[in-house]
């Protein structure tokens, strides 16, 4: 397959009145790593949860691993099928801000459970894939421990192996260190930089962490009310924005992080 | 017997209803505030008296305990009329349910606003009444509205000690007409227009603690 | 003479020694009407509260106004109804079977508030996140919002269940054989009320308080691993 994986074209998303997104268009290839940094409440977190199916939207296309799903008159929920969504939703997974463990269940339970209920592994393949995944976010003498008994850093590097046990194309992360203490932070970007090494693993990141996004990502989107004001190669960007908007986001973030 | 004479009998029931469910829900109150303060301030006797006629009247069931009243206080040489029995025994047992709240309101007030009235050398009772109590009286409001409603509905009980409230006149007119489909209904609808009536009340009494509260702190700070 | 029991009045300790048979018979109806009138309250309070979260609007609504009506009227006069009402329609039912009916009728508009804030207090990010890891429908209840939402659940229904044993003596008054009817019966033979009723407002709260130790033994025993309720 040739063309990008993941493709808006021309979506729009309401909330009630409030317009989120106009005529939204959006690529990314496979293996893209791709930043998305923009103010509060410019739609950031919007578009993730549309590519995640969380959201449904109202104009355009969504096109997503060859699957496309659009939803003309937006009237009402989902107006695809839940068996049309499911399939969209193989090729994703997410990383949430506030982890999203289940709690009722151990660290090596909240990985295998989807894979065994949805792709229909064996408790033992299952299990195995899990142990390496927890071998690889640092966190394999914690199998059997519950989210209460994790740290937040803990909770999140697990919640990332529980998403990556799906095998996703596309791995979101919406803002996974915001609710982390600032002395955590450091071992769950550890674990991202590690999957952003991953050859075929398409990456949207949202992130206030600009020198972090700067670092790994092959692209960055500045977005401003609902619109992708600029994008480019991380250097450019955070070197030489060109548009005004860009500039005063970039320095006032960056007076932000120097007087924390 | 017309729609309008089987209208105007039930409209008499509704008022005895509303006057028995006023009057109990009036003493129960008092009762409430008596029990549950003494269950939190009062010394060990009376904390435990308090706590022992809570559990009782919560642990019975309300129609045991009215007939107990009407049936077997007789034979040890008390005799009440209906109307008095059905307050009475009304008035007990939801004084426990809301004796339960003031007890829970009173001890959700900080132990830190306790200590700082200690602190400043004010007497028991004006620690009780100037500054627990106002306080705490806008937290039990909501429960005390659930209270309300929840006697109203126990009064229907009290047709089964030959009180004349809605439920008698319904069962009396049914026995009548054998309309019992319409019967019961304007019944169920009186009482949920009843409820309704006092859940509005309740309502706007919370808004009026809730200020008074809020004018009392600003008055005080 | 009731149920082959007779009844010695020569003192009141024997008097209330030879009654007790018999209230132990309307005990066990006492009992069994409030058992399956519980179950009948947490399956209609489920169909209450799975009806008003429908999204279609008028469902949903009538339902609410529904639960909203029945939680706001006496038992008492919804059992009248059931009771005189249903035969008019051809629906004739044992006592017992009206009584259970209504009782579980009126706490159903109580079971279904529990299920409401038991379900609604399971964090959206728990669906979100499910649905993130493609699970079905059936999964996500199944394993990841039920084992949330019991726990939070159990502590009421449990008190409710303690409320609706207490209000079983009114199913009496249509004729069911509990053990208040029982002891009026025997006071009305015996012209000698104090004792029967006495013991039955005696025998309650000590059902009531062995009814509350076993709901926190059961809700000790239940796993709620990871869940905190507060
Ligand atoms: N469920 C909702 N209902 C109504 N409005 C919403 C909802 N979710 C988001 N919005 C609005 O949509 C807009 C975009 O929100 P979004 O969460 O995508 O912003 P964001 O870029 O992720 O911001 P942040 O950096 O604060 O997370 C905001 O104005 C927000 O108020
Ligand atoms: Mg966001």
């Amino acid at each position: 397959m040739t063309g990008p994986l993941i493709e808006f074209r021309d979506v729009g998303k309401r909330f009630d009145r409030l317009t989120v997104l106009d005529r939204f268009c959006f690529t990314v290839q496979q293996g893209e790593k791709v930043s998305l940094i923009g103010p509060s409440g410019s739609g950031k977190s919007t578009v993730l949860r549309i590519l995640m199916t969380l959201e449904p939207f109202q104009e355009g296309t969504l096109t997503l691993g060859g699957i496309s799903y659009h939803q003309p008159h937006g009237r009402g929920p989902f107006k695809a099928s839940e068996r049309h969504l499911r399939e969209v939703r193989r090729n994703v997974g997410m990383v949430f801000q506030s982890f999203n463990l289940f709690p009722h269940m151990t660290a090596l339970r909240n990985i295998v459970e989807a894979p065994m209920a949805v792709l229909g592994l064996g408790r033992e393949e299952a299990e195995s894939r899990a142990l390496e995944l927890l071998r690889l976010v640092g966190l394999l003498d914690k199998k059997d421990h519950f989210p209460a008994q994790l740290s937040g850093g803990q909770q999140q590097r697990v919640a990332i192996a529980r998403a990556m046990a799906m095998r996703p194309r596309v791995l979101l992360f919406d803002e996974p260190t915001s609710a982390l203490d600032p002395e955590l932070v450091g071992e769950v970007l550890g674990v991202i930089r590690m999957l952003a090494h991953e050859h075929d693993l398409t990456m949207l990141l949202v992130t206030h962490e600009m020198r972090f996004a700067r670092e790994i990502s092959d692209r960055v989107c500045f977005f401003d009310s609902g619109q992708i004001v600029e994008q480019g190669s991380p250097d450019r960007i955070f070197a030489e924005p060109a548009h005004p908007r860009t500039r005063a986001f970039l320095k006032s973030v960056l007076a932000e992080s120097r007087t924390a | 017997m017309s729609l309008a004479q089987e209208i105007l009998a039930m409209a008499k029931g509704a008022e005895m209803t509303a006057i028995v469910a006023i009057g109990s829900t009036l003493i129960g109150a008092v009762l409430a505030f008596a029990f549950g303060i003494a269950r939190v301030e009062g010394g060990r006797l009376l904390s435990w008296l308090a706590l022992i006629y809570i559990e009782f009247m919560r642990g019975t069931p309300l129609l045991v305990k009215l007939f107990w009243l009407y049936y077997a206080l007789p034979l040890v040489g008390v005799s009440l009329d209906p109307f008095t029995t059905g307050i009475v025994g009304l008035s007990l047992n939801i004084g426990a349910y809301g004796a339960e709240v003031v007890r829970g309101g009173l001890q959700s007030v900080a132990t830190a606003q306790r200590e700082a009235a200690r602190a400043l050398n004010f007497p028991r009772r004006h620690t009780l009444l100037h500054i627990l109590l106002p306080q705490a009286v806008v937290e039990m409001m909501p429960a005390f509205g659930n209270l309300a409603i929840q006697n109203l509905k126990d009064t229907a009980l009290v047709s089964l000690i030959s009180i004349a409230d809605l439920t008698f006149r319904a069962q009396q007119i049914r026995n009548l007409t054998l309309a019992g489909a319409r019967v019961y209904s304007m019944t169920l609808v009186g009482y949920f227009v009843m409820s309704l009536l006092v859940a509005a009340l309740m309502r706007f009494l919370e808004i009026r603690a809730r200020r008074g509260a809020a004018f009392a702190h600003s008055a005080h700070g | 003479m009731i149920y082959g029991y007779a009844w010695d009045t020569s003192s009141p300790l024997a008097y209330a020694v030879s009654i007790l048979p018999i209230l132990a018979i309307g005990l066990v109806v006492t009992l069994k009407a409030a058992v399956s009138g519980f179950v009948v309250a947490l399956v209609l309070g489920l169909i209450w509260y799975l009806l008003r979260r429908t999204r279609i609007r008028a469902v949903a609504w009538s339902t609410a106004l529904l639960v909203e009506f029945i939680r706001d009227t006496p038992l008492l006069v919804q059992l009248f109804f059931l009771y005189y009402v249903l035969p008019d329609y051809g629906v004739v039912l044992p006592a017992l079977v009206t009584g259970v009916l209504a009782l579980g009728l009126q706490y159903s508009a109580y079971t279904a508030e529990v299920y409401r804030g038991g379900f609604g207090a399971v964090p959206r990010g728990q669906w979100e996140a499910a649905i993130a890891l493609n699970l079905s429908r059936y999964r996500i209840y199944r394993d990841i919002v039920i084992p949330q939402a019991v726990p939070r659940i159990m502590p009421a229904m449990g008190n409710y269940a303690v409320s609706m044993l207490k209000e079983t003596p009114v199913l009496s008054v249509v004729t069911v054989l509990d053990m208040l009817n029982l002891a009026n019966m025997i006071g009305d033979r015996t012209f000698e009320y104090l004792i029967p009723l006495s013991l039955v407002g005696v025998i309650f709260p000590i059902m009531t308080t062995l009814c509350s130790v076993g709901i926190h033994l059961l809700e000790r025993i239940l796993p709620r691993d990871g869940i905190a309720l507060r």
